[in-house]
Protein backbone atom coordinates (compact mmCIF):
# COMPACT_ATOMS: atom_id res chain seq x y z
CA UNK A 1 0.00 0.00 0.00
CA UNK A 2 2.97 2.36 0.63
CA UNK A 3 3.73 2.00 -2.76
CA UNK A 4 0.58 4.01 -3.71
CA UNK A 5 1.97 6.87 -1.17
CA UNK A 6 1.44 10.15 -2.96
CA UNK A 7 5.38 11.45 -1.93
CA UNK A 8 8.28 10.34 -3.60
CA UNK A 9 8.75 6.65 -2.54
CA UNK A 10 5.26 6.22 -4.00
CA UNK A 11 3.71 6.31 -7.37
CA UNK A 12 0.54 7.95 -6.35
CA UNK A 13 1.50 11.25 -7.40
CA UNK A 14 2.30 10.08 -10.75
CA UNK A 15 -0.93 8.02 -11.39
CA UNK A 16 -2.28 11.42 -9.98
CA UNK A 17 -0.60 13.16 -12.84
CA UNK A 18 -1.56 10.73 -15.46
CA UNK A 19 -5.17 10.47 -14.72
CA UNK A 20 -4.58 14.88 -14.76
CA UNK A 21 -3.23 14.59 -18.22
CA UNK A 22 -5.81 11.94 -19.47
CA UNK A 23 -8.99 14.28 -18.26
CA UNK A 24 -7.07 16.87 -19.78
CA UNK A 25 -6.75 15.70 -23.27
CA UNK A 26 -10.46 13.32 -22.93
CA UNK A 27 -11.88 17.17 -22.29
CA UNK A 28 -9.98 18.82 -25.13
CA UNK A 29 -10.94 15.97 -27.37
CA UNK A 30 -14.59 15.57 -26.60
CA UNK A 31 -15.07 19.47 -27.33
CA UNK A 32 -13.36 19.74 -30.76
CA UNK A 33 -15.11 16.10 -31.56
CA UNK A 34 -18.54 18.02 -30.36
CA UNK A 35 -17.41 21.59 -32.83
CA UNK A 36 -16.62 19.00 -35.81
CA UNK A 37 -19.64 17.32 -35.01
CA UNK A 38 -22.14 20.12 -34.84
CA UNK A 39 -20.34 21.29 -38.47
CA UNK A 40 -20.86 18.22 -39.90
CA UNK A 41 -23.99 17.24 -38.78
CA UNK A 42 -25.23 20.55 -40.00
CA UNK A 43 -22.70 19.67 -43.25
CA UNK A 44 -24.69 16.27 -43.63
CA UNK A 45 -28.47 17.43 -43.30
CA UNK A 46 -28.30 20.78 -45.48
CA UNK A 47 -25.02 20.78 -46.91
CA UNK A 48 -24.68 20.30 -50.59
CA UNK A 49 -24.19 16.92 -52.48
CA UNK A 50 -20.20 17.19 -52.30
CA UNK A 51 -20.26 18.09 -48.66
CA UNK A 52 -22.91 15.23 -47.92
CA UNK A 53 -20.59 12.72 -49.86
CA UNK A 54 -16.82 14.14 -48.14
CA UNK A 55 -18.95 13.69 -44.74
CA UNK A 56 -20.10 10.68 -45.52
CA UNK A 57 -16.82 9.08 -46.39
CA UNK A 58 -15.54 10.51 -43.51
CA UNK A 59 -17.36 9.26 -41.16
CA UNK A 60 -17.35 5.44 -42.66
CA UNK A 61 -13.86 5.60 -42.48
CA UNK A 62 -13.27 6.97 -38.87
CA UNK A 63 -15.56 4.52 -37.44
CA UNK A 64 -14.51 1.31 -39.48
CA UNK A 65 -10.78 1.36 -38.53
CA UNK A 66 -8.99 0.57 -35.41
CA UNK A 67 -8.69 3.79 -33.25
CA UNK A 68 -4.97 2.73 -32.39
CA UNK A 69 -4.39 3.33 -36.60
CA UNK A 70 -6.31 6.38 -36.68
CA UNK A 71 -4.03 7.94 -34.02
CA UNK A 72 -1.09 6.74 -35.63
CA UNK A 73 -2.07 8.18 -38.89
CA UNK A 74 -3.42 11.71 -37.81
CA UNK A 75 -0.01 11.86 -35.50
CA UNK A 76 2.28 11.64 -38.20
CA UNK A 77 0.63 13.81 -41.06
CA UNK A 78 -0.49 16.39 -38.45
CA UNK A 79 3.17 16.97 -37.36
CA UNK A 80 4.63 16.84 -40.61
CA UNK A 81 1.84 18.98 -42.09
CA UNK A 82 3.23 21.76 -38.92
CA UNK A 83 6.15 21.30 -39.51
CA UNK A 84 6.11 21.78 -43.38
CA UNK A 85 4.13 24.97 -42.72
CA UNK A 86 6.97 26.35 -40.17
CA UNK A 87 9.42 25.67 -42.23
CA UNK A 88 8.11 27.25 -45.35
CA UNK A 89 8.01 30.17 -42.83
CA UNK A 90 10.89 30.03 -42.15
CA UNK A 91 10.70 29.05 -38.31
CA UNK A 92 12.58 25.57 -38.24
CA UNK A 93 11.07 22.64 -36.59
CA UNK A 94 8.79 22.40 -34.26
CA UNK A 95 8.28 20.36 -31.52
CA UNK A 96 4.43 19.57 -30.55
CA UNK A 97 3.31 18.53 -27.13
CA UNK A 98 1.53 15.56 -26.46
CA UNK A 99 -1.81 17.41 -24.97
CA UNK A 100 -1.94 18.93 -28.30
CA UNK A 101 -1.16 16.23 -30.37
CA UNK A 102 -3.66 14.04 -28.11
CA UNK A 103 -6.57 16.40 -28.50
CA UNK A 104 -6.00 16.97 -32.16
CA UNK A 105 -5.91 13.02 -33.11
CA UNK A 106 -8.59 11.70 -30.84
CA UNK A 107 -10.81 14.96 -31.57
CA UNK A 108 -10.53 13.80 -34.69
CA UNK A 109 -11.98 10.56 -33.76
CA UNK A 110 -14.49 11.79 -31.98
CA UNK A 111 -15.71 14.11 -34.29
CA UNK A 112 -16.80 11.50 -36.96
CA UNK A 113 -18.81 9.56 -34.04
CA UNK A 114 -20.40 13.39 -32.87
CA UNK A 115 -21.29 13.83 -36.09
CA UNK A 116 -23.57 10.76 -36.33
CA UNK A 117 -24.96 11.24 -32.95
CA UNK A 118 -25.73 15.16 -33.47
CA UNK A 119 -27.27 14.15 -36.95
CA UNK A 120 -29.86 12.06 -35.48
CA UNK A 121 -30.29 14.52 -32.52
CA UNK A 122 -31.66 17.20 -35.02
CA UNK A 123 -33.47 14.87 -37.15
CA UNK A 124 -35.73 14.17 -34.07
CA UNK A 125 -36.51 17.71 -33.29
CA UNK A 126 -40.15 18.00 -34.66
CA UNK A 127 -39.58 20.08 -37.98
CA UNK A 128 -42.42 22.47 -37.24
CA UNK A 129 -40.44 23.94 -34.79
CA UNK A 130 -37.56 25.04 -36.96
CA UNK A 131 -40.05 25.87 -39.64
CA UNK A 132 -42.00 28.66 -37.26
CA UNK A 133 -38.46 29.79 -36.01
CA UNK A 134 -37.85 30.37 -40.01
CA UNK A 135 -40.83 32.15 -40.46
CA UNK A 136 -40.58 34.34 -38.10
CA UNK A 137 -37.33 35.75 -40.03
CA UNK A 138 -34.82 34.50 -37.59
CA UNK A 139 -31.45 34.01 -39.05
CA UNK A 140 -29.82 30.59 -39.79
CA UNK A 141 -28.08 30.94 -36.79
CA UNK A 142 -29.94 32.34 -34.59
CA UNK A 143 -32.06 29.22 -35.35
CA UNK A 144 -29.81 27.00 -34.43
CA UNK A 145 -28.98 28.95 -31.27
CA UNK A 146 -32.57 29.58 -29.79
CA UNK A 147 -34.48 26.65 -31.38
CA UNK A 148 -32.53 23.54 -32.86
CA UNK A 149 -29.70 23.22 -30.08
CA UNK A 150 -31.98 23.37 -27.03
CA UNK A 151 -34.69 21.09 -28.33
CA UNK A 152 -32.18 18.46 -29.26
CA UNK A 153 -29.84 18.65 -26.08
CA UNK A 154 -32.17 16.10 -24.63
CA UNK A 155 -31.94 13.80 -28.04
CA UNK A 156 -28.01 14.07 -27.92
CA UNK A 157 -27.09 13.64 -24.05
CA UNK A 158 -27.39 9.87 -24.04
CA UNK A 159 -25.14 9.81 -26.64
CA UNK A 160 -22.68 12.73 -26.13
CA UNK A 161 -22.48 10.63 -22.20
CA UNK A 162 -21.63 7.78 -24.61
CA UNK A 163 -18.69 9.62 -25.98
CA UNK A 164 -17.36 11.16 -23.50
CA UNK A 165 -16.74 7.84 -21.81
CA UNK A 166 -15.14 6.28 -24.98
CA UNK A 167 -13.20 9.88 -24.60
CA UNK A 168 -11.58 9.38 -21.36
CA UNK A 169 -11.25 5.33 -22.48
CA UNK A 170 -9.49 6.06 -25.73
CA UNK A 171 -6.78 8.21 -24.10
CA UNK A 172 -5.65 4.72 -23.21
CA UNK A 173 -4.32 4.64 -26.46
CA UNK A 174 -1.67 7.18 -26.32
CA UNK A 175 0.30 5.44 -24.01
CA UNK A 176 0.91 3.80 -27.21
CA UNK A 177 2.40 6.65 -28.87
CA UNK A 178 4.25 7.21 -25.63
CA UNK A 179 2.51 9.83 -24.46
CA UNK A 180 2.59 9.53 -20.71
CA UNK A 181 -1.12 9.60 -19.25
CA UNK A 182 -2.93 7.47 -16.96
CA UNK A 183 -2.35 3.89 -18.65
CA UNK A 184 1.45 4.57 -19.18
CA UNK A 185 2.57 6.37 -16.01
CA UNK A 186 0.97 3.01 -14.39
CA UNK A 187 2.63 0.82 -16.49
CA UNK A 188 6.09 2.33 -15.36
CA UNK A 189 5.38 2.16 -12.22
CA UNK A 190 4.50 -1.25 -12.36
CA UNK A 191 7.62 -2.40 -14.30
CA UNK A 192 9.66 -0.33 -11.71
CA UNK A 193 8.03 -2.33 -9.01
CA UNK A 194 7.27 -5.22 -10.46
CA UNK A 195 4.06 -4.83 -8.46
CA UNK A 196 1.81 -5.33 -11.55
CA UNK A 197 -1.80 -6.02 -9.92
CA UNK A 198 -1.49 -3.27 -7.26
CA UNK A 199 -1.14 -0.77 -10.20
CA UNK A 200 -3.27 -1.47 -12.91
CA UNK A 201 -5.77 -2.53 -9.76
CA UNK A 202 -5.23 0.94 -8.95
CA UNK A 203 -5.23 2.96 -12.01
CA UNK A 204 -8.31 0.83 -12.59
CA UNK A 205 -10.33 1.83 -10.09
CA UNK A 206 -9.09 5.41 -10.95
CA UNK A 207 -10.95 5.08 -14.28
CA UNK A 208 -13.97 3.26 -13.01
CA UNK A 209 -14.16 6.26 -10.59
CA UNK A 210 -14.21 8.68 -13.39
CA UNK A 211 -16.80 6.72 -15.99
CA UNK A 212 -19.28 6.63 -12.59
CA UNK A 213 -18.77 10.41 -11.43
CA UNK A 214 -19.16 10.92 -14.76
CA UNK A 215 -22.73 8.67 -14.95
CA UNK A 216 -24.26 10.88 -11.90
CA UNK A 217 -23.11 14.34 -13.89
CA UNK A 218 -24.62 13.62 -17.34
CA UNK A 219 -27.94 11.61 -15.74
CA UNK A 220 -28.40 15.57 -13.99
CA UNK A 221 -27.88 17.13 -16.95
CA UNK A 222 -30.08 14.84 -19.20
CA UNK A 223 -32.37 15.78 -16.35
CA UNK A 224 -31.27 19.47 -17.23
CA UNK A 225 -31.71 19.00 -20.92
CA UNK A 226 -35.33 17.22 -20.29
CA UNK A 227 -36.72 20.19 -18.34
CA UNK A 228 -40.38 20.80 -19.48
CA UNK A 229 -41.09 17.63 -21.02
CA UNK A 230 -43.52 15.17 -19.87
CA UNK A 231 -42.48 12.06 -17.98
CA UNK A 232 -42.74 8.94 -19.80
CA UNK A 233 -42.54 6.94 -16.75
CA UNK A 234 -45.51 8.08 -14.68
CA UNK A 235 -47.66 7.73 -17.79
CA UNK A 236 -49.00 11.00 -17.82
CA UNK A 237 -47.24 12.32 -20.92
CA UNK A 238 -49.17 15.60 -22.68
CA UNK B 1 -27.15 2.41 -54.00
CA UNK B 2 -28.44 2.06 -57.59
CA UNK B 3 -25.53 2.62 -60.60
CA UNK B 4 -27.50 5.66 -61.41
CA UNK B 5 -26.66 7.11 -58.40
CA UNK B 6 -22.97 5.92 -57.99
CA UNK B 7 -22.33 8.35 -61.24
CA UNK B 8 -23.47 11.80 -60.66
CA UNK B 9 -21.14 14.37 -61.76
CA UNK B 10 -19.86 14.93 -58.80
CA UNK B 11 -19.42 11.24 -57.72
CA UNK B 12 -17.40 10.79 -60.90
CA UNK B 13 -14.68 13.72 -60.53
CA UNK B 14 -14.32 12.49 -56.23
CA UNK B 15 -14.09 9.39 -58.08
CA UNK B 16 -11.24 10.36 -61.03
CA UNK B 17 -9.51 12.51 -57.97
CA UNK B 18 -9.54 9.12 -55.35
CA UNK B 19 -7.61 7.68 -58.51
CA UNK B 20 -5.31 10.23 -59.16
CA UNK B 21 -4.58 9.97 -55.10
CA UNK B 22 -4.26 6.54 -55.64
CA UNK B 23 -1.45 6.27 -58.51
CA UNK B 24 0.25 8.58 -56.40
CA UNK B 25 0.53 6.64 -53.70
CA UNK B 26 1.97 3.73 -55.96
CA UNK B 27 4.07 5.29 -57.99
CA UNK B 28 5.90 8.09 -55.41
CA UNK B 29 5.63 5.93 -51.79
CA UNK B 30 7.36 2.69 -51.45
CA UNK B 31 5.80 -0.69 -51.77
CA UNK B 32 9.26 -2.85 -52.38
CA UNK B 33 8.90 -4.45 -48.88
CA UNK B 34 5.30 -6.32 -49.81
CA UNK B 35 7.34 -9.42 -51.40
CA UNK B 36 9.23 -9.83 -48.62
CA UNK B 37 6.85 -8.75 -45.89
CA UNK B 38 3.76 -10.52 -47.66
CA UNK B 39 3.81 -14.44 -45.99
CA UNK B 40 4.21 -12.55 -42.63
CA UNK B 41 1.80 -10.17 -42.91
CA UNK B 42 -0.99 -13.28 -44.05
CA UNK B 43 -0.28 -14.88 -40.93
CA UNK B 44 -0.99 -11.71 -39.41
CA UNK B 45 -4.14 -11.18 -40.76
CA UNK B 46 -5.02 -14.68 -40.39
CA UNK B 47 -4.34 -14.34 -36.92
CA UNK B 48 -6.40 -10.86 -36.29
CA UNK B 49 -9.23 -12.91 -37.89
CA UNK B 50 -9.15 -15.83 -35.58
CA UNK B 51 -8.57 -14.09 -32.38
CA UNK B 52 -11.84 -11.36 -33.81
CA UNK B 53 -14.21 -14.82 -34.47
CA UNK B 54 -12.69 -17.09 -31.03
CA UNK B 55 -13.57 -14.02 -29.21
CA UNK B 56 -16.72 -12.71 -30.25
CA UNK B 57 -17.80 -16.76 -30.19
CA UNK B 58 -16.74 -16.99 -26.69
CA UNK B 59 -17.45 -13.84 -25.43
CA UNK B 60 -20.92 -14.17 -26.86
CA UNK B 61 -21.51 -17.27 -25.32
CA UNK B 62 -20.54 -15.63 -21.44
CA UNK B 63 -22.89 -12.94 -22.37
CA UNK B 64 -25.84 -14.91 -22.34
CA UNK B 65 -25.57 -16.03 -18.95
CA UNK B 66 -24.62 -12.31 -18.47
CA UNK B 67 -27.85 -11.03 -19.50
CA UNK B 68 -29.95 -13.59 -18.21
CA UNK B 69 -28.73 -13.17 -14.53
CA UNK B 70 -29.26 -9.65 -15.16
CA UNK B 71 -32.68 -9.59 -16.97
CA UNK B 72 -34.34 -12.38 -14.20
CA UNK B 73 -31.57 -13.47 -11.93
CA UNK B 74 -31.60 -13.47 -8.14
CA UNK B 75 -29.77 -10.52 -6.79
CA UNK B 76 -27.50 -12.57 -5.72
CA UNK B 77 -26.96 -13.40 -9.43
CA UNK B 78 -27.57 -10.32 -11.02
CA UNK B 79 -25.31 -7.93 -8.68
CA UNK B 80 -22.50 -9.73 -9.92
CA UNK B 81 -23.08 -9.88 -13.27
CA UNK B 82 -23.63 -5.91 -13.19
CA UNK B 83 -20.50 -5.22 -11.26
CA UNK B 84 -18.60 -6.98 -13.76
CA UNK B 85 -20.19 -5.36 -16.94
CA UNK B 86 -20.03 -1.44 -15.45
CA UNK B 87 -15.96 -2.92 -14.55
CA UNK B 88 -15.91 -3.72 -17.87
CA UNK B 89 -16.94 -0.97 -19.67
CA UNK B 90 -15.54 1.43 -16.92
CA UNK B 91 -11.89 0.68 -17.31
CA UNK B 92 -10.06 0.79 -20.82
CA UNK B 93 -9.57 -2.35 -22.59
CA UNK B 94 -5.25 -1.52 -23.14
CA UNK B 95 -5.77 -1.60 -19.17
CA UNK B 96 -7.65 -4.75 -18.93
CA UNK B 97 -4.87 -6.17 -21.34
CA UNK B 98 -2.01 -5.26 -19.14
CA UNK B 99 -3.56 -6.38 -15.75
CA UNK B 100 -4.30 -9.86 -17.90
CA UNK B 101 -0.83 -10.06 -19.06
CA UNK B 102 1.91 -8.48 -16.59
CA UNK B 103 -0.12 -8.94 -13.96
CA UNK B 104 -1.23 -12.74 -13.95
CA UNK B 105 2.08 -13.29 -16.01
CA UNK B 106 4.13 -12.25 -13.05
CA UNK B 107 1.95 -14.47 -10.82
CA UNK B 108 2.04 -17.82 -12.19
CA UNK B 109 5.60 -18.34 -12.18
CA UNK B 110 5.22 -18.28 -8.34
CA UNK B 111 2.67 -20.68 -8.05
CA UNK B 112 4.86 -24.30 -8.27
CA UNK B 113 1.11 -26.22 -9.31
CA UNK B 114 0.89 -24.07 -12.12
CA UNK B 115 4.48 -24.13 -13.22
CA UNK B 116 4.40 -27.81 -12.76
CA UNK B 117 0.93 -28.59 -14.75
CA UNK B 118 0.38 -29.42 -18.62
CA UNK B 119 -0.57 -25.97 -19.52
CA UNK B 120 2.52 -24.40 -18.26
CA UNK B 121 3.81 -24.06 -21.88
CA UNK B 122 0.48 -22.16 -23.06
CA UNK B 123 0.73 -20.04 -20.31
CA UNK B 124 4.20 -18.63 -20.67
CA UNK B 125 3.01 -17.51 -24.49
CA UNK B 126 1.31 -14.36 -24.79
CA UNK B 127 -2.14 -15.16 -26.84
CA UNK B 128 -3.98 -17.09 -24.34
CA UNK B 129 -3.90 -13.65 -22.04
CA UNK B 130 -4.95 -11.95 -25.65
CA UNK B 131 -8.15 -13.95 -26.16
CA UNK B 132 -8.92 -13.96 -22.18
CA UNK B 133 -8.78 -10.13 -22.29
CA UNK B 134 -10.86 -9.59 -25.41
CA UNK B 135 -13.24 -12.59 -24.48
CA UNK B 136 -14.21 -10.75 -21.15
CA UNK B 137 -14.24 -7.44 -22.78
CA UNK B 138 -17.00 -8.79 -25.75
CA UNK B 139 -18.74 -10.61 -22.67
CA UNK B 140 -19.05 -7.00 -20.79
CA UNK B 141 -20.34 -5.37 -23.49
CA UNK B 142 -22.68 -8.04 -24.72
CA UNK B 143 -23.86 -8.72 -21.58
CA UNK B 144 -25.52 -5.42 -20.96
CA UNK B 145 -27.04 -5.70 -24.67
CA UNK B 146 -28.11 -9.00 -24.20
CA UNK B 147 -30.38 -8.06 -20.59
CA UNK B 148 -31.90 -5.43 -22.53
CA UNK B 149 -32.72 -8.19 -25.31
CA UNK B 150 -34.07 -10.95 -23.14
CA UNK B 151 -36.36 -8.03 -21.21
CA UNK B 152 -37.54 -6.97 -24.54
CA UNK B 153 -39.05 -10.38 -26.05
CA UNK B 154 -42.73 -10.20 -25.72
CA UNK B 155 -44.35 -11.69 -22.86
CA UNK B 156 -46.99 -13.70 -24.37
CA UNK B 157 -44.91 -15.32 -26.59
CA UNK B 158 -43.01 -17.04 -23.47
CA UNK B 159 -46.73 -17.67 -21.80
CA UNK B 160 -47.88 -19.55 -25.22
CA UNK B 161 -44.66 -21.45 -24.59
CA UNK B 162 -45.26 -22.32 -21.49
CA UNK B 163 -49.11 -22.92 -21.81
CA UNK B 164 -48.28 -25.41 -24.58
CA UNK B 165 -46.68 -27.45 -21.66
CA UNK B 166 -42.87 -27.00 -23.12
CA UNK B 167 -40.04 -27.61 -19.95
CA UNK B 168 -38.41 -24.31 -19.24
CA UNK B 169 -35.19 -24.78 -21.07
CA UNK B 170 -36.61 -25.66 -24.44
CA UNK B 171 -39.17 -22.48 -23.96
CA UNK B 172 -35.55 -20.78 -23.50
CA UNK B 173 -33.82 -22.68 -26.53
CA UNK B 174 -36.66 -22.60 -28.96
CA UNK B 175 -38.07 -18.84 -28.16
CA UNK B 176 -36.95 -16.56 -25.83
CA UNK B 177 -32.96 -16.79 -27.38
CA UNK B 178 -34.26 -17.19 -30.79
CA UNK B 179 -36.24 -13.63 -30.48
CA UNK B 180 -33.83 -12.30 -28.44
CA UNK B 181 -30.89 -12.58 -30.57
CA UNK B 182 -32.77 -11.33 -33.59
CA UNK B 183 -33.76 -8.42 -31.82
CA UNK B 184 -29.70 -7.27 -31.08
CA UNK B 185 -28.47 -8.53 -34.26
CA UNK B 186 -28.01 -4.91 -36.16
CA UNK B 187 -26.10 -3.87 -32.76
CA UNK B 188 -24.36 -7.15 -32.77
CA UNK B 189 -22.94 -6.14 -35.66
CA UNK B 190 -21.59 -3.00 -34.66
CA UNK B 191 -20.19 -4.49 -31.36
CA UNK B 192 -18.51 -7.00 -34.04
CA UNK B 193 -16.57 -3.99 -36.02
CA UNK B 194 -16.44 -2.79 -32.47
CA UNK B 195 -14.44 -5.80 -31.60
CA UNK B 196 -12.48 -5.75 -34.88
CA UNK B 197 -11.04 -2.08 -34.04
CA UNK B 198 -9.58 -3.75 -30.72
CA UNK B 199 -7.61 -6.63 -31.50
CA UNK B 200 -4.73 -4.27 -32.40
CA UNK B 201 -4.31 -3.57 -28.65
CA UNK B 202 -2.75 -7.38 -28.41
CA UNK B 203 0.05 -6.64 -30.60
CA UNK B 204 1.38 -4.78 -27.61
CA UNK B 205 1.82 -7.74 -25.54
CA UNK B 206 3.85 -9.20 -28.18
CA UNK B 207 1.02 -11.15 -30.10
CA UNK B 208 2.27 -10.92 -33.81
CA UNK B 209 -0.99 -10.22 -35.59
CA UNK B 210 -1.70 -7.84 -38.72
CA UNK B 211 -0.71 -5.05 -36.58
CA UNK B 212 2.35 -6.02 -35.41
CA UNK B 213 3.39 -6.74 -38.85
CA UNK B 214 2.98 -3.23 -39.89
CA UNK B 215 4.63 -1.84 -37.02
CA UNK B 216 7.75 -4.02 -37.84
CA UNK B 217 7.43 -2.89 -41.33
CA UNK B 218 8.17 0.68 -40.19
CA UNK B 219 10.57 0.15 -37.93
CA UNK B 220 12.39 -1.96 -40.17
CA UNK B 221 11.91 -0.24 -43.48
CA UNK B 222 12.13 3.19 -41.97
CA UNK B 223 8.88 4.53 -43.79
CA UNK B 224 5.51 5.94 -41.70
CA UNK B 225 2.68 6.31 -43.98
CA UNK B 226 2.95 3.13 -46.51
CA UNK B 227 2.40 0.29 -43.77
CA UNK B 228 -0.19 2.23 -41.74
CA UNK B 229 -2.52 2.96 -45.23
CA UNK B 230 -2.50 -0.62 -46.21
CA UNK B 231 -3.70 -1.49 -42.51
CA UNK B 232 -6.04 0.91 -42.54
CA UNK B 233 -7.07 -0.70 -45.96
CA UNK B 234 -7.15 -3.94 -44.80
CA UNK B 235 -9.66 -2.97 -41.53
CA UNK B 236 -11.81 -1.11 -43.79
CA UNK B 237 -12.10 -4.34 -45.91
CA UNK B 238 -12.79 -6.74 -42.95
CA UNK B 239 -15.45 -4.27 -41.74
CA UNK B 240 -17.09 -4.59 -44.73
CA UNK B 241 -17.22 -8.25 -44.77
CA UNK B 242 -18.78 -7.98 -41.38
CA UNK B 243 -21.41 -5.64 -42.16
CA UNK B 244 -22.05 -7.67 -45.45
CA UNK B 245 -22.63 -10.85 -43.25
CA UNK B 246 -24.62 -9.43 -40.56
CA UNK B 247 -26.73 -8.05 -43.34
CA UNK B 248 -27.22 -11.18 -44.55
CA UNK B 249 -28.22 -12.88 -41.18
CA UNK B 250 -30.55 -10.11 -40.57
CA UNK B 251 -31.56 -11.02 -44.17
CA UNK B 252 -32.22 -14.85 -43.32
CA UNK B 253 -34.49 -14.21 -40.68
CA UNK B 254 -37.93 -13.84 -41.50
CA UNK B 255 -39.26 -10.03 -40.64
CA UNK B 256 -43.39 -9.09 -40.35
Amino acid sequence: MELLSLSPPGWGGNLLRGLVNSLQIALGAFGLGLVIGLFGAYGKLYGGVVIRDLLGIYTTVIRAVPELVLILILYYVGTDLINQASEAMGYGRVEISGVVAGIWVLGVVQGAYSTEVLRGAIQAVPKGQIEAARAYGMPAFLVMRRVTIPAMMSFAVPGLANLWLIATKDTALLAIVGFSELTLETKQAAASTRAYFTFFLAAGALYLIVTLLSGVVFARIEKWARRGQPSLRAGQSR
Amino acid sequence: MTLRALFQPHRIVMMVLFAIFVIWCAMSLRWDWIPQYAPLALEGLWRTIWILIVTCILGFLLAIPLGLAQAIGPWYLAAPARVFCTVIRGTPLLLQIWLLYYGLGSLFPQIPWIRGSDLWPYLRQAWPYAVLALTLSYAGYEGEVMRGAFSCVNKGQLEAANSFGMPRFTVFRRIWLPQAIRNVLPTLGGETILQLKATPLVATITVVEIYAVSSRVRSDMLIVYEPLLLLALFYLIIAGIITLLFRKFEKAVPTR
